[in-house]
């Protein structure tokens, strides 16, 4: 197995991490997917997850939420192991995240304002007109002013997606998690995401974890890199992605050109 | 300026992982640990319901009132029908076994009894888990498969008190409305086999209605009904809420709900009826 490939980009590199995988051993349907997974998420970066489907990202992203507890292995949150502790101290450390599911996960029986409003209720002291002027402010964000009053049954699939950042948005996390954030979306609002992202990042100082399948968007926006391999069951890399372009090891090489457009052959 | 590079993903550092696949469980395992889920998530619920009473998080409002709607008028319709033709056929079957020794006029005292201590407490139940359990399954294990409920744990919201306790809330607070109902129709549809069918008068069937029924009779009906609403809630979200992420597994849950409400109510019935006619009542 090719030891990974670790440079950094110069943006966050000083930065301490936030989030820490330490051993980590995952699981889908009873089947280990992933193993001997160590990497930091480091305050204020774009880490892009990548690899073929089947490997593992989104299952990894479950793990790094605290919504699966690994077969072996820790999350750590500054330290803090989010599994440590009881179903509390799990949760008040998931305030500090904001996560953007794959589908949405947009709650169906609410309108997206109201989506975007029970978080605000549940865990801030803002009032219904302040609460209400928080959600309509995220939503402009996502281009989404008007579908305050909508259901999300009424939303197109890229539209719920943004709604669903907006809701991600809502608590002003420092810490994100995107779940193939680009998929679903047309060129022009996957290029308006990704400035979002970038806007977040630099304005708010937001960390951001994304699972994508978009190489285009991880170049643009990515400071690093973290590529799961599905044949070695582990990362095989973890740079920034233009480095890993040119540098990276040939299957992530391969994966990045091929999914960039690129001819295949220039990876070998 | 140079990083401190992250930790290599050196496998020497990883924790000890276990066996790639385990084999699946033997049945008589599996149902053991479906039985202890089943346990803990009961658990879950007490527990939910018990922060709610000391002033913690709860269910919304909006969402208990929108499934009292769901659950309450738009079930009476088929409550009402099962439990007169259960009445008629109580009557029919008791006035025959009756007849043959011209005890017609106890027609009243076997329906009014078995209506109110019973049949209405099991036919309510039955509609219900089959309207509302598999609603409820299929609502919270669609949830399930869109990560709505995901979404709700990164939030730090139990699902169980947002949720189940809104869903079991409604069933509780409606099956004695709904109980009552189909007791007093199943009651009149005898009446109309005993005054029909072999002859007994009207005055007399009501004579002999209120006289066979005792308070004792509604409480246990009641009691009964109320114990089915709650075995039906928690048999429909046990099964959303543990469906698993696909749609598929969303009918299955569904199916599961039903036969599981439906096994549920026959055994507490049957439990109940043992222990307090053994106790006199």
């Amino acid at each position: 197995m090719p030891p990974p490939l670790t440079q950094t980009r110069a943006a966050p590199a000083d930065a301490p991490a936030l989030l820490q995988a330490r051993g980590l051993a995952i699981e889908a349907g009873g089947r280990i997917v992933q193993q001997g997974l160590d990497f930091d998420v480091r305050r204020g970066e774009v880490l892009a997850i990548v690899g073929p489907s089947g490997c593992g990202k989104t299952t990894l992203l479950r793990h790094l939420v605290g919504l699966a507890v690994p077969r072996a292995g820790r999350v750590l949150l500054e330290g803090q192991d989010l599994h440590a502790g009881d179903e509390a101290a799990l949760a008040a450390l998931r305030r500090r995240f904001g996560v953007m599911f794959q589908a949405g996960a947009l709650w169906t029986s609410m309108t997206v304002g109201e989506n975007l409003m029970l978080p605000l209720r549940l865990f801030t002291p803002l009032d219904g007109a302040a609460r209400e002027r928080r959600a309509r402010a995220k939503l402009a964000l996502v281009g989404l002013e008007s579908a305050f009053g909508l259901m999300p049954a009424g939303l197109s699939g890229g539209m719920r997606k943004r709604a669903a950042l907006a809701r991600a948005l809502t608590l002003e996390p420092e810490l994100l998690f995107l779940d193939e954030p680009g998929s679903g979306l047309d060129p022009v609002n996957s290029a308006r995401l990704d400035e979002l992202v970038l806007d977040l990042r630099h304005h708010l100082g937001t960390t951001v974890v994304m699972v994508t399948h978009e190489v285009p968007s991880v170049l643009a926006v990515a400071d690093r890199m973290l590529y799961l391999d599905e044949q070695e069951r582990t990362m095989t890399a973890l740079a920034p992605p233009a480095l890993l372009l040119e540098q990276g090891p040939p299957a992530v090489r391969r994966f990045l050109r091929r999914s960039a457009g690129a001819p295949a052959g220039e990876a070998a | 300026m140079p990083a401190s590079p992250p930790p290599a993903c050196a496998h020497s550092q990883a924790e000890p992982a276990r066996p790639d696949a385990p084999a699946a469980p033997a049945a008589g395992p599996r149902a053991f640990g479906q039985a202890l889920r089943t346990v803990a998530f009961v658990g879950e619920v007490l527990l939910a319901l018990a922060r709610w009473l000391r002033g913690g998080p709860g269910p919304r409002a909006a969402e208990v009132l929108q499934q009292l709607d769901h659950c309450g008028p738009r079930s009476l319709p088929i409550v009402l029908l099962t439990c007169a033709l259960a009445g008629l056929m109580v009557a029919y079957m008791g006035g025959a076994q009756l007849a043959r020794i011209g005890a017609q006029g106890y027609i009243a005292d076997i329906v009014t009894v078995g209506v109110v201590r019973e049949i209405a407490g099991v036919m309510t139940g039955i509609i219900l888990a089959g309207r509302i359990g598999s609603a409820y399954a299929a609502q919270l294990a669609a949830m399930e498969a869109g990560e709505e409920i995901d979404a709700l744990r990164v939030l730090g919201v139990d699902p169980v008190a947002h949720l189940v306790l809104p869903r079991v809330l409604a069933l509780v607070a409606v099956m004695p409305v709904l109980y009552v109902f189909g007791a007093v129709v199943g009651v009149a549809a005898g009446w109309l086999a005993a005054v029909g069918a072999y002859g007994v008068s009207s005055a007399e069937y009501v004579q002999q209605s209120l006289r066979a029924l005792s308070f004792t009779d509604l409480w246990i009906g009641l009691t009964k009904a109320t114990i089915y609403a709650v075995l039906v809630g928690l048999a429909g979200c046990r099964e959303g809420l543990h469906a698993g992420r696909s749609a598929q597994a969303v009918g299955a849950a569904t199916t599961r709900a039903v036969v599981k409400a439906l096994v549920w109510i026959v055994a507490a019935a049957t439990v109940t009826t043992v222990v307090l006619t053994s106790m006199g009542y």
